[in-house]
């Protein structure tokens, strides 16, 4: 079956669980395509061989009750896997071997899907084009000179390129969403609390969430079904009842209140996003459900209030490398030059950069000003959220200000980067749940993507208009294969 | 230095100094698990044996608070007198150090789990309350090891993570006598709940020393010194000592104390300045967005309250009503949990007709010099309360005099024998059997006629001599008070 790689994970579920496709075919077929593949660079860490064996193993006595049954999948390598060199796309970290497995990996295992290999991604997660991984970019199969986004790069182009029918990437301010976005597919960051954080490098911990990524918005509710998961081993990890989240999925969304803000309408923003907020408009129209006019007055905080907080959790969260116990180690005169040299070494200029910003906003004296202002703004935000859902069910916008945009054009220019994250942030500032759905296409024929933003905990909802409106828009990505010769 | 009142004050020419002390103690939580881990905390383990991927901070790895510790720390605030705060925040006070994994220390600093609260002193001219500012759990670091190589240094992690409970005084303390009743009773509170071991050899307890001085009759606090990580009573006051005497001698010089943290050096027998006020550290201290507001329901501190068992102030009451017992001796029964136990069970053992008294002075005396010589703490004394209990009912009901005991007592030691099997044994059975006493002292005076006469004749000294001639024949077995009177009415 040439084909098996341009099925969906429900289909590919299906044909295992009735035995037309045995793991073992649809493993190799993954794994030969990402062969031909290596141009994209969308993997750090390839576990060929022995997902081949997990697969035969698997077909010799197949437990067809399972969620994922010998479903092959690459993952981000931000996730710890045992015995399987985990990166988190940085030098510093360039030998390091997990003895133990994230929550959310051991699940997607428990459900008997088997590791393809480890996926590219900023490092720790610290991007929003993939350019700042210490294995270089990854590129984006629309389109050979463009970023796929990030920090969830290697995720989003893998599945894309149909390397992986699926994945889970980290989303801090927006690292599944605009991937997802800039490269036509599907990507959800569920409610914090939702997925475990235990085992996945930490990069702002209050803001941190593993989610799903897929071709269309079923295989994505499947996939959120088998992270979701409550874990005593991370102290924010909320204990409530998880949906059947693709067994209970509707495109019945008739009624439904959504909301659009109106601060999302920034300046600058190019023509073809705001037509396609109004498409969004007319298919939830379309759908049967209305939308309501709302406003969230402190969205413009967002973004330096996300520039504060990731910033300064991060400075303390990457402390830990240190080069005494683990990763990579510079050789020094002493303690502190050791110190010195192996995190100049080890990380990267953007790493450094937010570890600086971090460090700064925390030190005595401008504490009050900065970390604990944000937190005041960032309550705000929360704020402004709890009072626009008294009156609608879900929010949407447009996941990004603009389309992918090429590689280097904003390497330089930080602050023109960050801004490619404004309509994300404010969704993990709220801790709220949020998911991008590939809507339309820009003048170039590039992707572009609606944003659904719900209420804590009502995943199942957003999934349900996202698949609603799926429907409508019937989106087809543009991918011409023009990397495999 | 003058202890008129029983004040310490430091003079010089014409002035006298007040040194203000206060103390930030480092108690180590009695439990099996750490403080965000469940490796163990056994003390004195291989090197790196009690580590987990949390302790030594892998990628991914998340603290997960130890309900047990929590309840310790609270409980120990109840022995404090102390408000429980029912909503406290972790915060990470950042840092680099080789044996701190993790680049911070999991702390508490705006929102402590304990409030303010007081302890009571015992000092000689009476008693003194000292606050205490609050008391906020926190990981212990990991320990360097600088002299294992001459290059390198290693690093053991088996305390990193163990919880510490820091306990903070208000600047209350006047004295050296003052901190040690003070580190004591704290210790002494905290043994009584089981909730700190406060072995001060292996650094279940230490503490940070404040130290400022001013003159006499000031009611403004002087610049604070800290002296750091100080793990003696003794170190303590050597340290406050050299400390105050140093401050004092720049204020008579009429230079500036600067505020700064000092170290003691235990060979030098002086501190000396480790990093100054502008060199201090800044922590960065913010919530640790890894761990949830700590919050604790009333319910839950009521258990706790209920499980509360009698601490030494509300024991020593107890003694001095139901036991008679003067302040002085009730005081060094229950200083120590141990001791108290010993005693009680002693009195239980002793049954209806009983000496207090005796106990008292027999525990006090005899067993505490075994137990010293021996190097022995009381819950490992050789003799155990019930055979000490058997021993001291020998001696009222007169079965044994109080000296032939001292020679019972020293043969109990070797196996925890029954005093009266060594009685037996040895024939060591008081002479109570006034015929027998009496033949006895016939020949006695028999054999010494001449002296009989002259003790007649007043020379009332003599009789001491005719008591130990008694004394010796019987083997040093006669009841003595016999022996007095038969002696009394024949001669």
């Amino acid at each position: 079956m040439s084909d098996i790689t341009k099925q969906s994970l429900t289909e590919l579920v299906e044909n295992i669980k009735n035995k037309k496709l045995s793991s073992t075919d649809v493993t190799k077929a993954f794994i030969d395509r990402s062969e031909k593949s290596e141009e994209l660079n969308a993997y750090i860490t390839n576990d060929f061989t022995s997902a081949i064996d997990k697969a035969k193993k698997f077909d010799q006595k197949p437990n067809l009750d399972l969620k994922l049954p010998g479903i092959p999948m690459a993952v981000k390598d931000l996730f710890c896997t045992k015995n399987i060199k985990t990166t988190a796309g940085s030098k510093i970290l360039n030998n390091f071997v997990p003895t133990y497995e994230s929550t959310v990996t051991e699940n997607i295992w428990n459900e008997g899907a088997i590791l393809l290999g480890k996926l590219n991604c900023d490092e720790f997660a610290m991007g929003s084009s993939n350019e700042t991984s210490f294995f270089g970019n990854v590129q984006n199969p629309i389109d050979k000179n463009l970023v796929p986004g990030g920090s969830s790069g290697g995720s989003a182009s893998a599945v894309a390129a149909q390397l992986t029918p699926i994945t889970i990437g980290t989303d801090t301010g927006g690292s599944i969403r605009q991937p997802a976005s800039f490269t036509g597919i599907v990507g959800l960051k569920p409610t914090y609390g939702s997925c475990s954080r235990y085992g996945i490098v930490a990069f702002a911990s209050s803001l941190d969430q593993a989610g799903p990524m897929a071709q269309n918005v079923k295989d994505c509710a499947l996939l959120h079904e088998v992270i979701s998961s409550y874990d005593p081993k991370d102290s924010t990890s909320v204990n409530f009842k998880r949906n059947h989240y693709s067994k209970e999925l509707t495109n019945d969304i008739k009624r439904k209140k959504i909301g659009i803000p109106k601060e999302y309408r920034v300046d600058g923003m190019p023509k073809e996003i705001e037509d396609l907020w109004q498409k969004g408009i007319q298919y939830i129209k379309d759908c049967g459900a209305e939308t309501v006019d709302i406003s969230l007055p402190n969205t413009s905080y967002a973004l330096p209030t996300y520039y504060i907080v990731a910033p300064a959790e991060a400075s303390s969260n990457l402390a830990r490398y240190d080069g005494v116990k683990y990763g990579f180690r510079a050789k020094g005169e002493n303690l502190i030059d050791m110190y010195e040299k192996t995190r100049s070494e080890g990380f990267g200029a953007e790493v450094q950069r937010r570890i600086m910003i971090g460090t700064y906003v925390l030190s005595s004296g401008y504490y009050d000003a900065y970390y604990l202002k944000a937190q005041k703004v960032r309550k705000l935000i929360k704020n402004d959220f709890d009072e626009a859902y008294k009156k609608v069910d879900a929010i949407l916008t447009p996941s990004t200000p603009s389309s992918a945009f090429k590689i280097g054009e904003k390497t330089n220019d930080p602050v023109s980067m960050y801004l490619n994250d404004i309509f994300t942030v404010p969704v993990n500032l709220a801790g709220l749940p949020g998911i991008s759905i590939p809507a339309g296409h820009d003048s170039n024929g590039y992707p572009l993507g609606l944003q659904i933003i719900g209420k804590a905990f009502d995943e199942q909802n957003i999934l349900n208009i996202a698949y609603a409106m799926e429907e409508k828009i019937n989106f087809k990505n543009k991918i011409t294969d023009w990397w495999i010769k | 230095m003058s202890k008129k009142d029983s004040e310490y004050l430091i003079n010089r020419k014409d002035n006298q100094y007040e040194v203000v002390i206060g103390l930030e103690v480092h108690a180590q939580v009695l439990s099996e698990s750490k403080l965000f881990s469940t490796s163990a905390t056994k003390f004195g383990a291989e090197p790196n044996t009690q580590v987990s991927l949390v302790d030594a901070a892998f990628p991914g790895m998340l603290p997960v608070i130890n309900e047990f510790c929590v309840k310790q720390a609270i409980k120990t605030g109840i022995g404090l007198n102390a408000k429980i705060n029912k909503r406290s925040v972790f915060d990470r006070k950042n840092y680099f150090y080789a044996d701190l994994p993790q680049g911070y220390q999991i702390s508490q600093f705006k929102d402590p789990i304990v409030g303010e609260g007081k302890v009571i002193l015992d000092m000689p001219n009476g008693q003194k309350e000292v606050g205490i500012e609050r008391l906020h759990l926190e990981q212990d670091a990991g320990k360097s090891i600088h002299d294992l190589d001459p290059q390198n240094t290693f690093v053991d992690l088996n305390r990193s993570g163990v919880a510490l409970m820091e306990i903070v005084s208000k600047p209350d303390l006047r004295s050296p006598d003052e901190v040690n009743a003070y580190i004591k009773k704290l210790r002494s509170i905290m043994r009584y709940l089981g909730t700190c071991d406060g072995n001060m050899q292996e650094g279940s307890l230490r503490a940070d020393v404040n130290v400022s001085v001013r003159p006499k009759g000031s009611k403004e606090f002087g610049t604070r010194c800290e002296i750091k990580n100080v793990n003696s009573i003794k170190f303590m006051q050597m340290a406050i000592e050299y400390e105050a005497n140093r401050q004092v001698d720049l204020m008579e010089e009429g230079k500036t104390i600067d505020q700064e943290t000092r170290l003691f050096d235990t060979k030098k027998n002086e501190t000396r300045s480790m990093r100054s006020k502008e060199d201090a550290h800044d922590y960065r201290y913010f919530p640790d967005p890894d761990l949830l507001p700590l919050e604790v329901s009333e319910k839950f501190i009521e258990e706790l309250r209920n499980d509360i068992p009698e601490l030494p102030d509300d024991k020593k009451r107890r003694f001095i009503e139901e036991f008679k017992l003067s302040a002085y001796e009730a005081n060094i029964l229950v200083s120590d949990i141990d001791t108290a136990k010993y005693f009680e069970e002693v009195i239980t053992k002793m049954g209806k007709n009983k000496d207090i008294k005796l106990a008292v002075n027999w525990i006090t005396g005899e067993l505490f010099a075994i137990l010293n010589s021996k190097g022995l703490e009381i819950s490992q004394s050789p003799v155990s309360a019930k055979n000490f209990a058997i021993l001291i009912n020998l001696i009222k009901n007169g079965t044994i005099s109080g000296k032939i005991a001292k020679t019972v007592f020293e043969l109990m030691i070797d196996g925890d024998k029954d005093p009266q099997k060594i009685i037996e044994e040895k024939g060591l059975k008081q002479q109570s059997d006034p015929k027998a006493l009496e033949a006895l002292i016939d020949k006695i005076i028999n054999d010494n006629r001449e002296k009989a006469i002259e003790y007649k004749q007043g020379k009332e000294k003599l009789f001491g001599f005719f008591v130990g001639q008694a004394m010796k024949a019987s083997g040093g077995k006669a009841n003595p008070q016999l022996i007095n009177e038969i002696l009394k009415k024949k001669l």
